[in-house]
């Protein structure tokens, strides 16, 4: 019994510490479970192939364990210790710093832009600027042509509804009529460059090949840059002259109710001086101009007028990107990318803007007959003005506009 | 039509002092993002 007793407490013994060994380890096991893993403790840190992969499946990967790996100077070892030439930054770590743009990096060039030595979200604008924006850019203008072509097929040109009075009454003076060239020449010459300069790669070279593209490339450049000055004036001049007309009037609704008599002959609701439609093209041009404008300012001094950053911390305390599922909105850009959204900006409201001149120039024209000489010589024809601008005409005259029947008055 | 056209010319007009003048002024992008040891032409 003894014998058995004491071969059982050597077993004992000896199972102890095996014992003891298991139980750690499966404590050890429930406090892994229990913590928060990191999935890159495998890599020391670095990157996972899962990271490799979510990227290759053009899933959103935060980087931030890499932008913050950039070495630890403070802690190594002495210059006069063992291994201490070596510095706390291994070469991975200093490329990774160039790479966020946050290595401390010294140049001998002006600007912002040359400290930047990696930035990678070029191929982002590049890939935007050749698909959506050139894609639904494009469609949009062929859409909007699409659209006036089917519309004059289907109205023709709006006529004089009247007998025309071969009178004629100063709509516009010459200042006014210089203003609206001096922004309408503009226009045409920044809008045509402009989209040459998107569409070259795309369409113009596949064409007449790159020989006979590039020439026409550089003067395109030099009439884009220099010819906004004429645009920015000409915008100044026409707000000046015809905000005040413009300010929206209970005789617009009325005019926007009966879609402007656009579409059915004898119809011709009163507008003063600019009717409900004019008014939408001013206050177009003059918010998507002050845009462009600006936007083009900052391409046309590179770094030196940075908007983006500023403009997205003010919509994100406006909590606006939240609200349409965008999220915060980054406010620190690299100059580069500043460049970039305000040359993609640019080119957005420059669609916009085209398509709605297109609309404007297609009315002014051919659209409608009496309209170009209200631009051209200043004077139109009694009758056109009674028609398409019957409170203004009374104001100017002193006339009635209209009979007691509501027609244009004979 | 006088206006009009007065107005294509200050368009031309406006693009040749602005290219001169900003170069005259110093705010080519050549000369505002480089430094001396940068060769410009």
């Amino acid at each position: 019994m003894a014998i058995i007793t004491q071969r059982l407490l050597s077993f004992i013994a000896a199972l102890t510490p095996v014992l003891i060994l298991v139980l750690m380890q499966g404590t050890a096991v429930l406090a892994q479970e229990a913590a928060p893993v990191d999935p890159r403790t495998a890599t020391g840190g670095a990157q996972t192939l899962e990271d490799i992969l979510a990227r290759q499946r053009g899933e959103a990967v935060d980087y931030d364990f890499r932008r913050a790996a950039t070495g630890d100077p403070a802690g190594a070892a002495p210059m006069t210790g063992q291994l201490g030439t070596l510095g706390g930054v291994s070469d991975p770590e200093l490329w990774r710093a160039l790479r966020y743009g946050t290595a401390d990096v010294t140049v001998s060039s002006h600007g912002p832009a040359a400290a930047v030595i990696i930035q990678d979200s070029g191929m982002t604008w590049l890939t935007f600027r050749e698909g959506p924006l050139a894609t639904y850019g494009g469609y949009l203008l062929l859409g909007v042509l699409g659209a006036l072509l089917l519309f004059y097929l289907l109205r023709g040109r709006i006529r004089i509804d009247g007998e025309k009075a071969g009178i004629t009454i100063l709509r516009f003076s010459a200042i006014e009529r210089f203003a609206h060239w001096l922004l309408a020449g503009s226009f045409v010459l920044l809008g045509i460059t402009g989209l040459t300069m998107l569409f070259g790669r795309m369409a113009i070279i596949p064409l007449l090949g790159k020989q006979a593209y590039a020439p026409y490339a550089i003067a395109g450049k030099w009439v884009h840059n220099n010819v906004s000055w004429a645009f920015m004036l000409g915008l100044v001049l026409v707000t000046v002259f015809w905000l005040a007309h413009n300010i929206p009037n209970r005789h617009d609704l009325k005019w926007l109710a009966l879609g402007g008599g656009l579409f059915s002959k004898n119809v011709h609701p009163p507008a003063k001086k600019f009717n409900a439609g004019q008014k939408i093209i001013f206050w177009g041009v003059l918010v998507l101009g002050v845009s462009i404008s600006v936007s083009g300012l900052s391409l046309l001094f590179p770094f030196q007028m940075p908007l983006f950053a500023a403009t997205f911390e003010k919509l994100n305390a406006l909590g606006l990107p939240q609200l349409v599922g965008l999220g915060d909105l980054p406010t620190t850009l690299l100059p580069h990318q500043e460049m970039q959204l305000a040359q993609l900006w640019h080119a957005i409201v420059a669609f916009l803007f085209i398509a709605i001149i297109l609309a404007h120039i297609y009315l002014g024209t051919v659209g409608m007959e009496g309209a170009f000489d209200a631009m051209g010589s200043g004077e139109v024809d009694e009758q056109w003005a009674k028609e398409h601008h019957g409170l203004w005409y009374e104001d100017v005259t002193g006339k009635p506009a209209h009979d007691p029947a509501g027609h244009p008055a004979e | 039509m006088k206006s009009m056209y007065l107005a294509f010319l200050a368009i031309v007009a406006l693009a040749v002092l602005a290219d001169f003048g900003l170069h005259r002024a110093g705010f080519s992008v050549q000369e505002a993002t480089s430094g001396p040891s940068v060769r410009l032409d």
